[in-house]
């Protein structure tokens, strides 16, 4: 083989390197995904895969998806909502209240996002309009502020018992009696086809409209969408109401879940919800990420909870497992970015 | 003054705060004319760039657009008349495509229902048309604007103001951060505008980028308008005299 024909070989191995590196950019938390799965069902083989198991981790994973989704929104733009833990609460409360208060289901069902879209107004009209210096500051206060007006109008006390079509939306059932015939066990959880939908209204949103577009413009460089002529307040405005009005959502089905508004609910869940933005690839810069990611990054942090429940591991080795995988998916990240634009 | 006037600034000042950054500048650009803005750092060049771009309100003065008044409140607002500006820091978001970079704000969309979205495939054929109508080389035009070389994106910038038929262009420093190879295509680019009827405003600090492209120069000093020739009946010591405030 001559040195000509070498090089040529060389050149050719890597072009093929080159062109698998999008295919793991864009993949690769799917395969991440796919391991863990392997991995529980071969440590409970009887357990993790059933029918049951699943669709209970579908279940908790969907109302903390919906605060993910808003503050992954958040995040591409460069900010950060801290608020969204305690906007679910409440908006949780808001609903239990105007539910005792005896209004009819379809009008308690509309309070809670009412109240988050409202949270999220608060937030964004506060970051643009009151020229806070970073999100970071005025969602830490709201995080205090919405928490403390929950506990406020509810009086610091759990209010349960919600009517039959709220609590379809979080422990509802779709019977699959057709495909696995009368009486069978196996269903789809309605908060699973409710996340399902939501996620691909989202994903239209940010992927092919314009104000979508704007939304990853403003967070490469805001300075660029502004000489574009893009009112980037008005834009911030809609992405932290958006926010607020999933995080509202998410109360919803947290209220169908449970049949109850308890005072510490979601509390630390806005952690959690950047948790899941970060692991899904999402840069905390700004600018990047896709709402697959965010749904792989969701679905990391359920399987993760559920499997090591499943083997008894104790809470506070979950904590340690949690954050060690932060930091392992942005290091991975980084090691991602270098080869990705190597020259 | 000609009847070919485009665009003309009358006693502009803009203060910010205590700072005056522009006291009663007048400027006025003919059709298909290039005028060299030039003038010390500070001298209110990008200032009134941004303030004819409609980026910033002047604090005092007025805008005529084809000899009709303006009050801008937006860079869109002169987009909307015809004016567009190739920015010094580039103002390109680096995490988008080209393509997305050169119609960011005028993306081109397609009716579902009642519902605007985004039209990938229009975009993605109106930037290879027009990249190659300005002979502007990239691997691709879905290429993020972050992996392209320093030449590459003021190409791209280039691009972005004169894809929507810009009747005038203004161009902050345009030749400032490129190779020298790079320097010749972007001038030549300023040419071709010209010929094509636009009027081009260009601020550069290279005597070789005016006397090579411009017909008239203007020179600001400390906010206030300093001189202002024909480039024909100048020469360079006196246009750099100029920018250092001094005067026969």
């Amino acid at each position: 083989m001559d040195h000509g024909e070498k090089r040529l070989m060389d050149k050719n191995q890597e072009s093929l390197f080159v062109r698998l590196i999008p295919f793991f950019e864009r993949y690769g938390i799917l395969l991440l995904i796919l391991i863990m799965i392997a991995v529980l069902h071969l440590l409970q083989p009887d357990v993790f895969l059933s029918w049951r198991n699943v669709t209970n981790i579908f279940k908790q994973v969907s109302w903390q998806s919906m605060l993910a989704l808003g503050v992954f929104m958040v995040i591409v733009t460069a900010g950060i909502d801290l608020s969204v833990g305690s906007i679910i609460m409440l908006s949780l409360m808001g609903l239990a209240i105007a539910s005792k208060a005896g209004m009819p289901w379809y009008v308690v069902m509309l309070v809670a996002p009412a109240i988050g879209f409202l949270c999220g107004m608060f937030n964004g009209i506060g970051i643009t309009l009151l020229r806070m210096p970073h999100p970071f500051i005025m969602t830490l206060g709201t995080l205090y502020i919405f928490r403390g007006i929950g506990n406020l109008i509810s009086g610091g006390v759990p209010i349960t018992g919600f009517a039959e079509q709220i609590r379809v939306i979080g422990n509802g059932k779709i019977k699959l009696d057709v495909i696995f015939g009368e009486g069978a066990r196996e269903y789809i959880p309605t908060s699973l086809i409710l996340m399902i939908v939501i996620f691909f209204i989202f994903w239209i949103f940010l992927n092919h409209t314009r104000i979508g577009k704007w939304i990853y413009a403003i967070g490469g460089n805001p300075g660029a969408a502004r000489a574009a002529g893009i009112n980037v307040d008005r834009i911030l405005i809609v992405v932290y109401t958006l926010c607020g009005f999933l995080a509202g959502i998410g109360g919803l089905i947290l209220a169908g879940r449970t049949n109850s508004a308890y005072p510490n609910a979601g509390l630390q869940s806005e952690l959690d919800a950047i948790a899941a933005v970060i692991i899904g690839g999402a840069s905390f810069f700004g600018g990047r990420g896709t709402v697959l990611g965010v749904f792989a990054g969701v679905m990391i942090m359920g399987i993760l909870r559920n499997g090591l429940n499943l083997m008894n591991v104790s809470v506070f080795w979950q904590q340690v497992l949690i954050g060690s995988i932060i930091i392992l998916a942005v290091y991975i990240d980084v090691l991602r970015r270098q080869l990705a634009t190597r020259t | 003054m000609s009847d070919n006037l485009v665009l003309e600034a009358k006693s502009v000042s803009k203060f910010f705060g205590t700072i005056t950054a522009l006291q009663n500048v007048d400027l006025h650009l003919n059709k298909g004319e290039v005028l060299g803005v030039v003038g010390d750092n500070g001298a209110g060049k990008s200032t009134l760039m941004k303030v004819l771009s409609g980026l910033y309100k002047p604090s005092e003065g007025s805008l005529f657009f084809d000899k009709e008044k303006v009050t801008l409140n937006s860079p869109r607002d002169s987009q909307n008349l015809g004016l567009e500006m190739v920015y010094q820091d580039l103002a390109l978001a680096g995490n988008l495509p080209i393509g997305d970079n050169i119609f960011l704000g005028r993306e081109p969309t397609r009716k579902v229902g009642p519902f605007n979205f985004l039209d990938h495939k229009k975009r993605k054929q109106l930037t290879e048309e027009h990249l190659a109508k300005l002979k502007i080389n990239v691997k691709s035009a879905d290429q993020k604007v972050e992996e392209l070389s320093g030449g590459q994106r003021q190409a791209v910038a280039i691009a972005r103001a004169t894809a929507f038929n810009a009747k005038i262009v203004l161009m902050d420093e345009p030749t400032a951060a490129l190779a020298v190879k790079e320097v010749g295509k972007v001038l030549d680019l300023i040419l071709n505008l010209k010929k094509l009827g636009v009027s081009v405003i260009v601020i550069s600090h290279r005597m070789d980028d005016i006397f090579t492209v411009c017909d008239r120069v203007m020179a600001l000093f400390q906010g206030t308008n300093f001189a202002e020739s024909e480039l024909k009946n100048t020469s360079r010591d006196e246009v750099i005299g100029w920018i250092m405030g001094k005067k026969d």
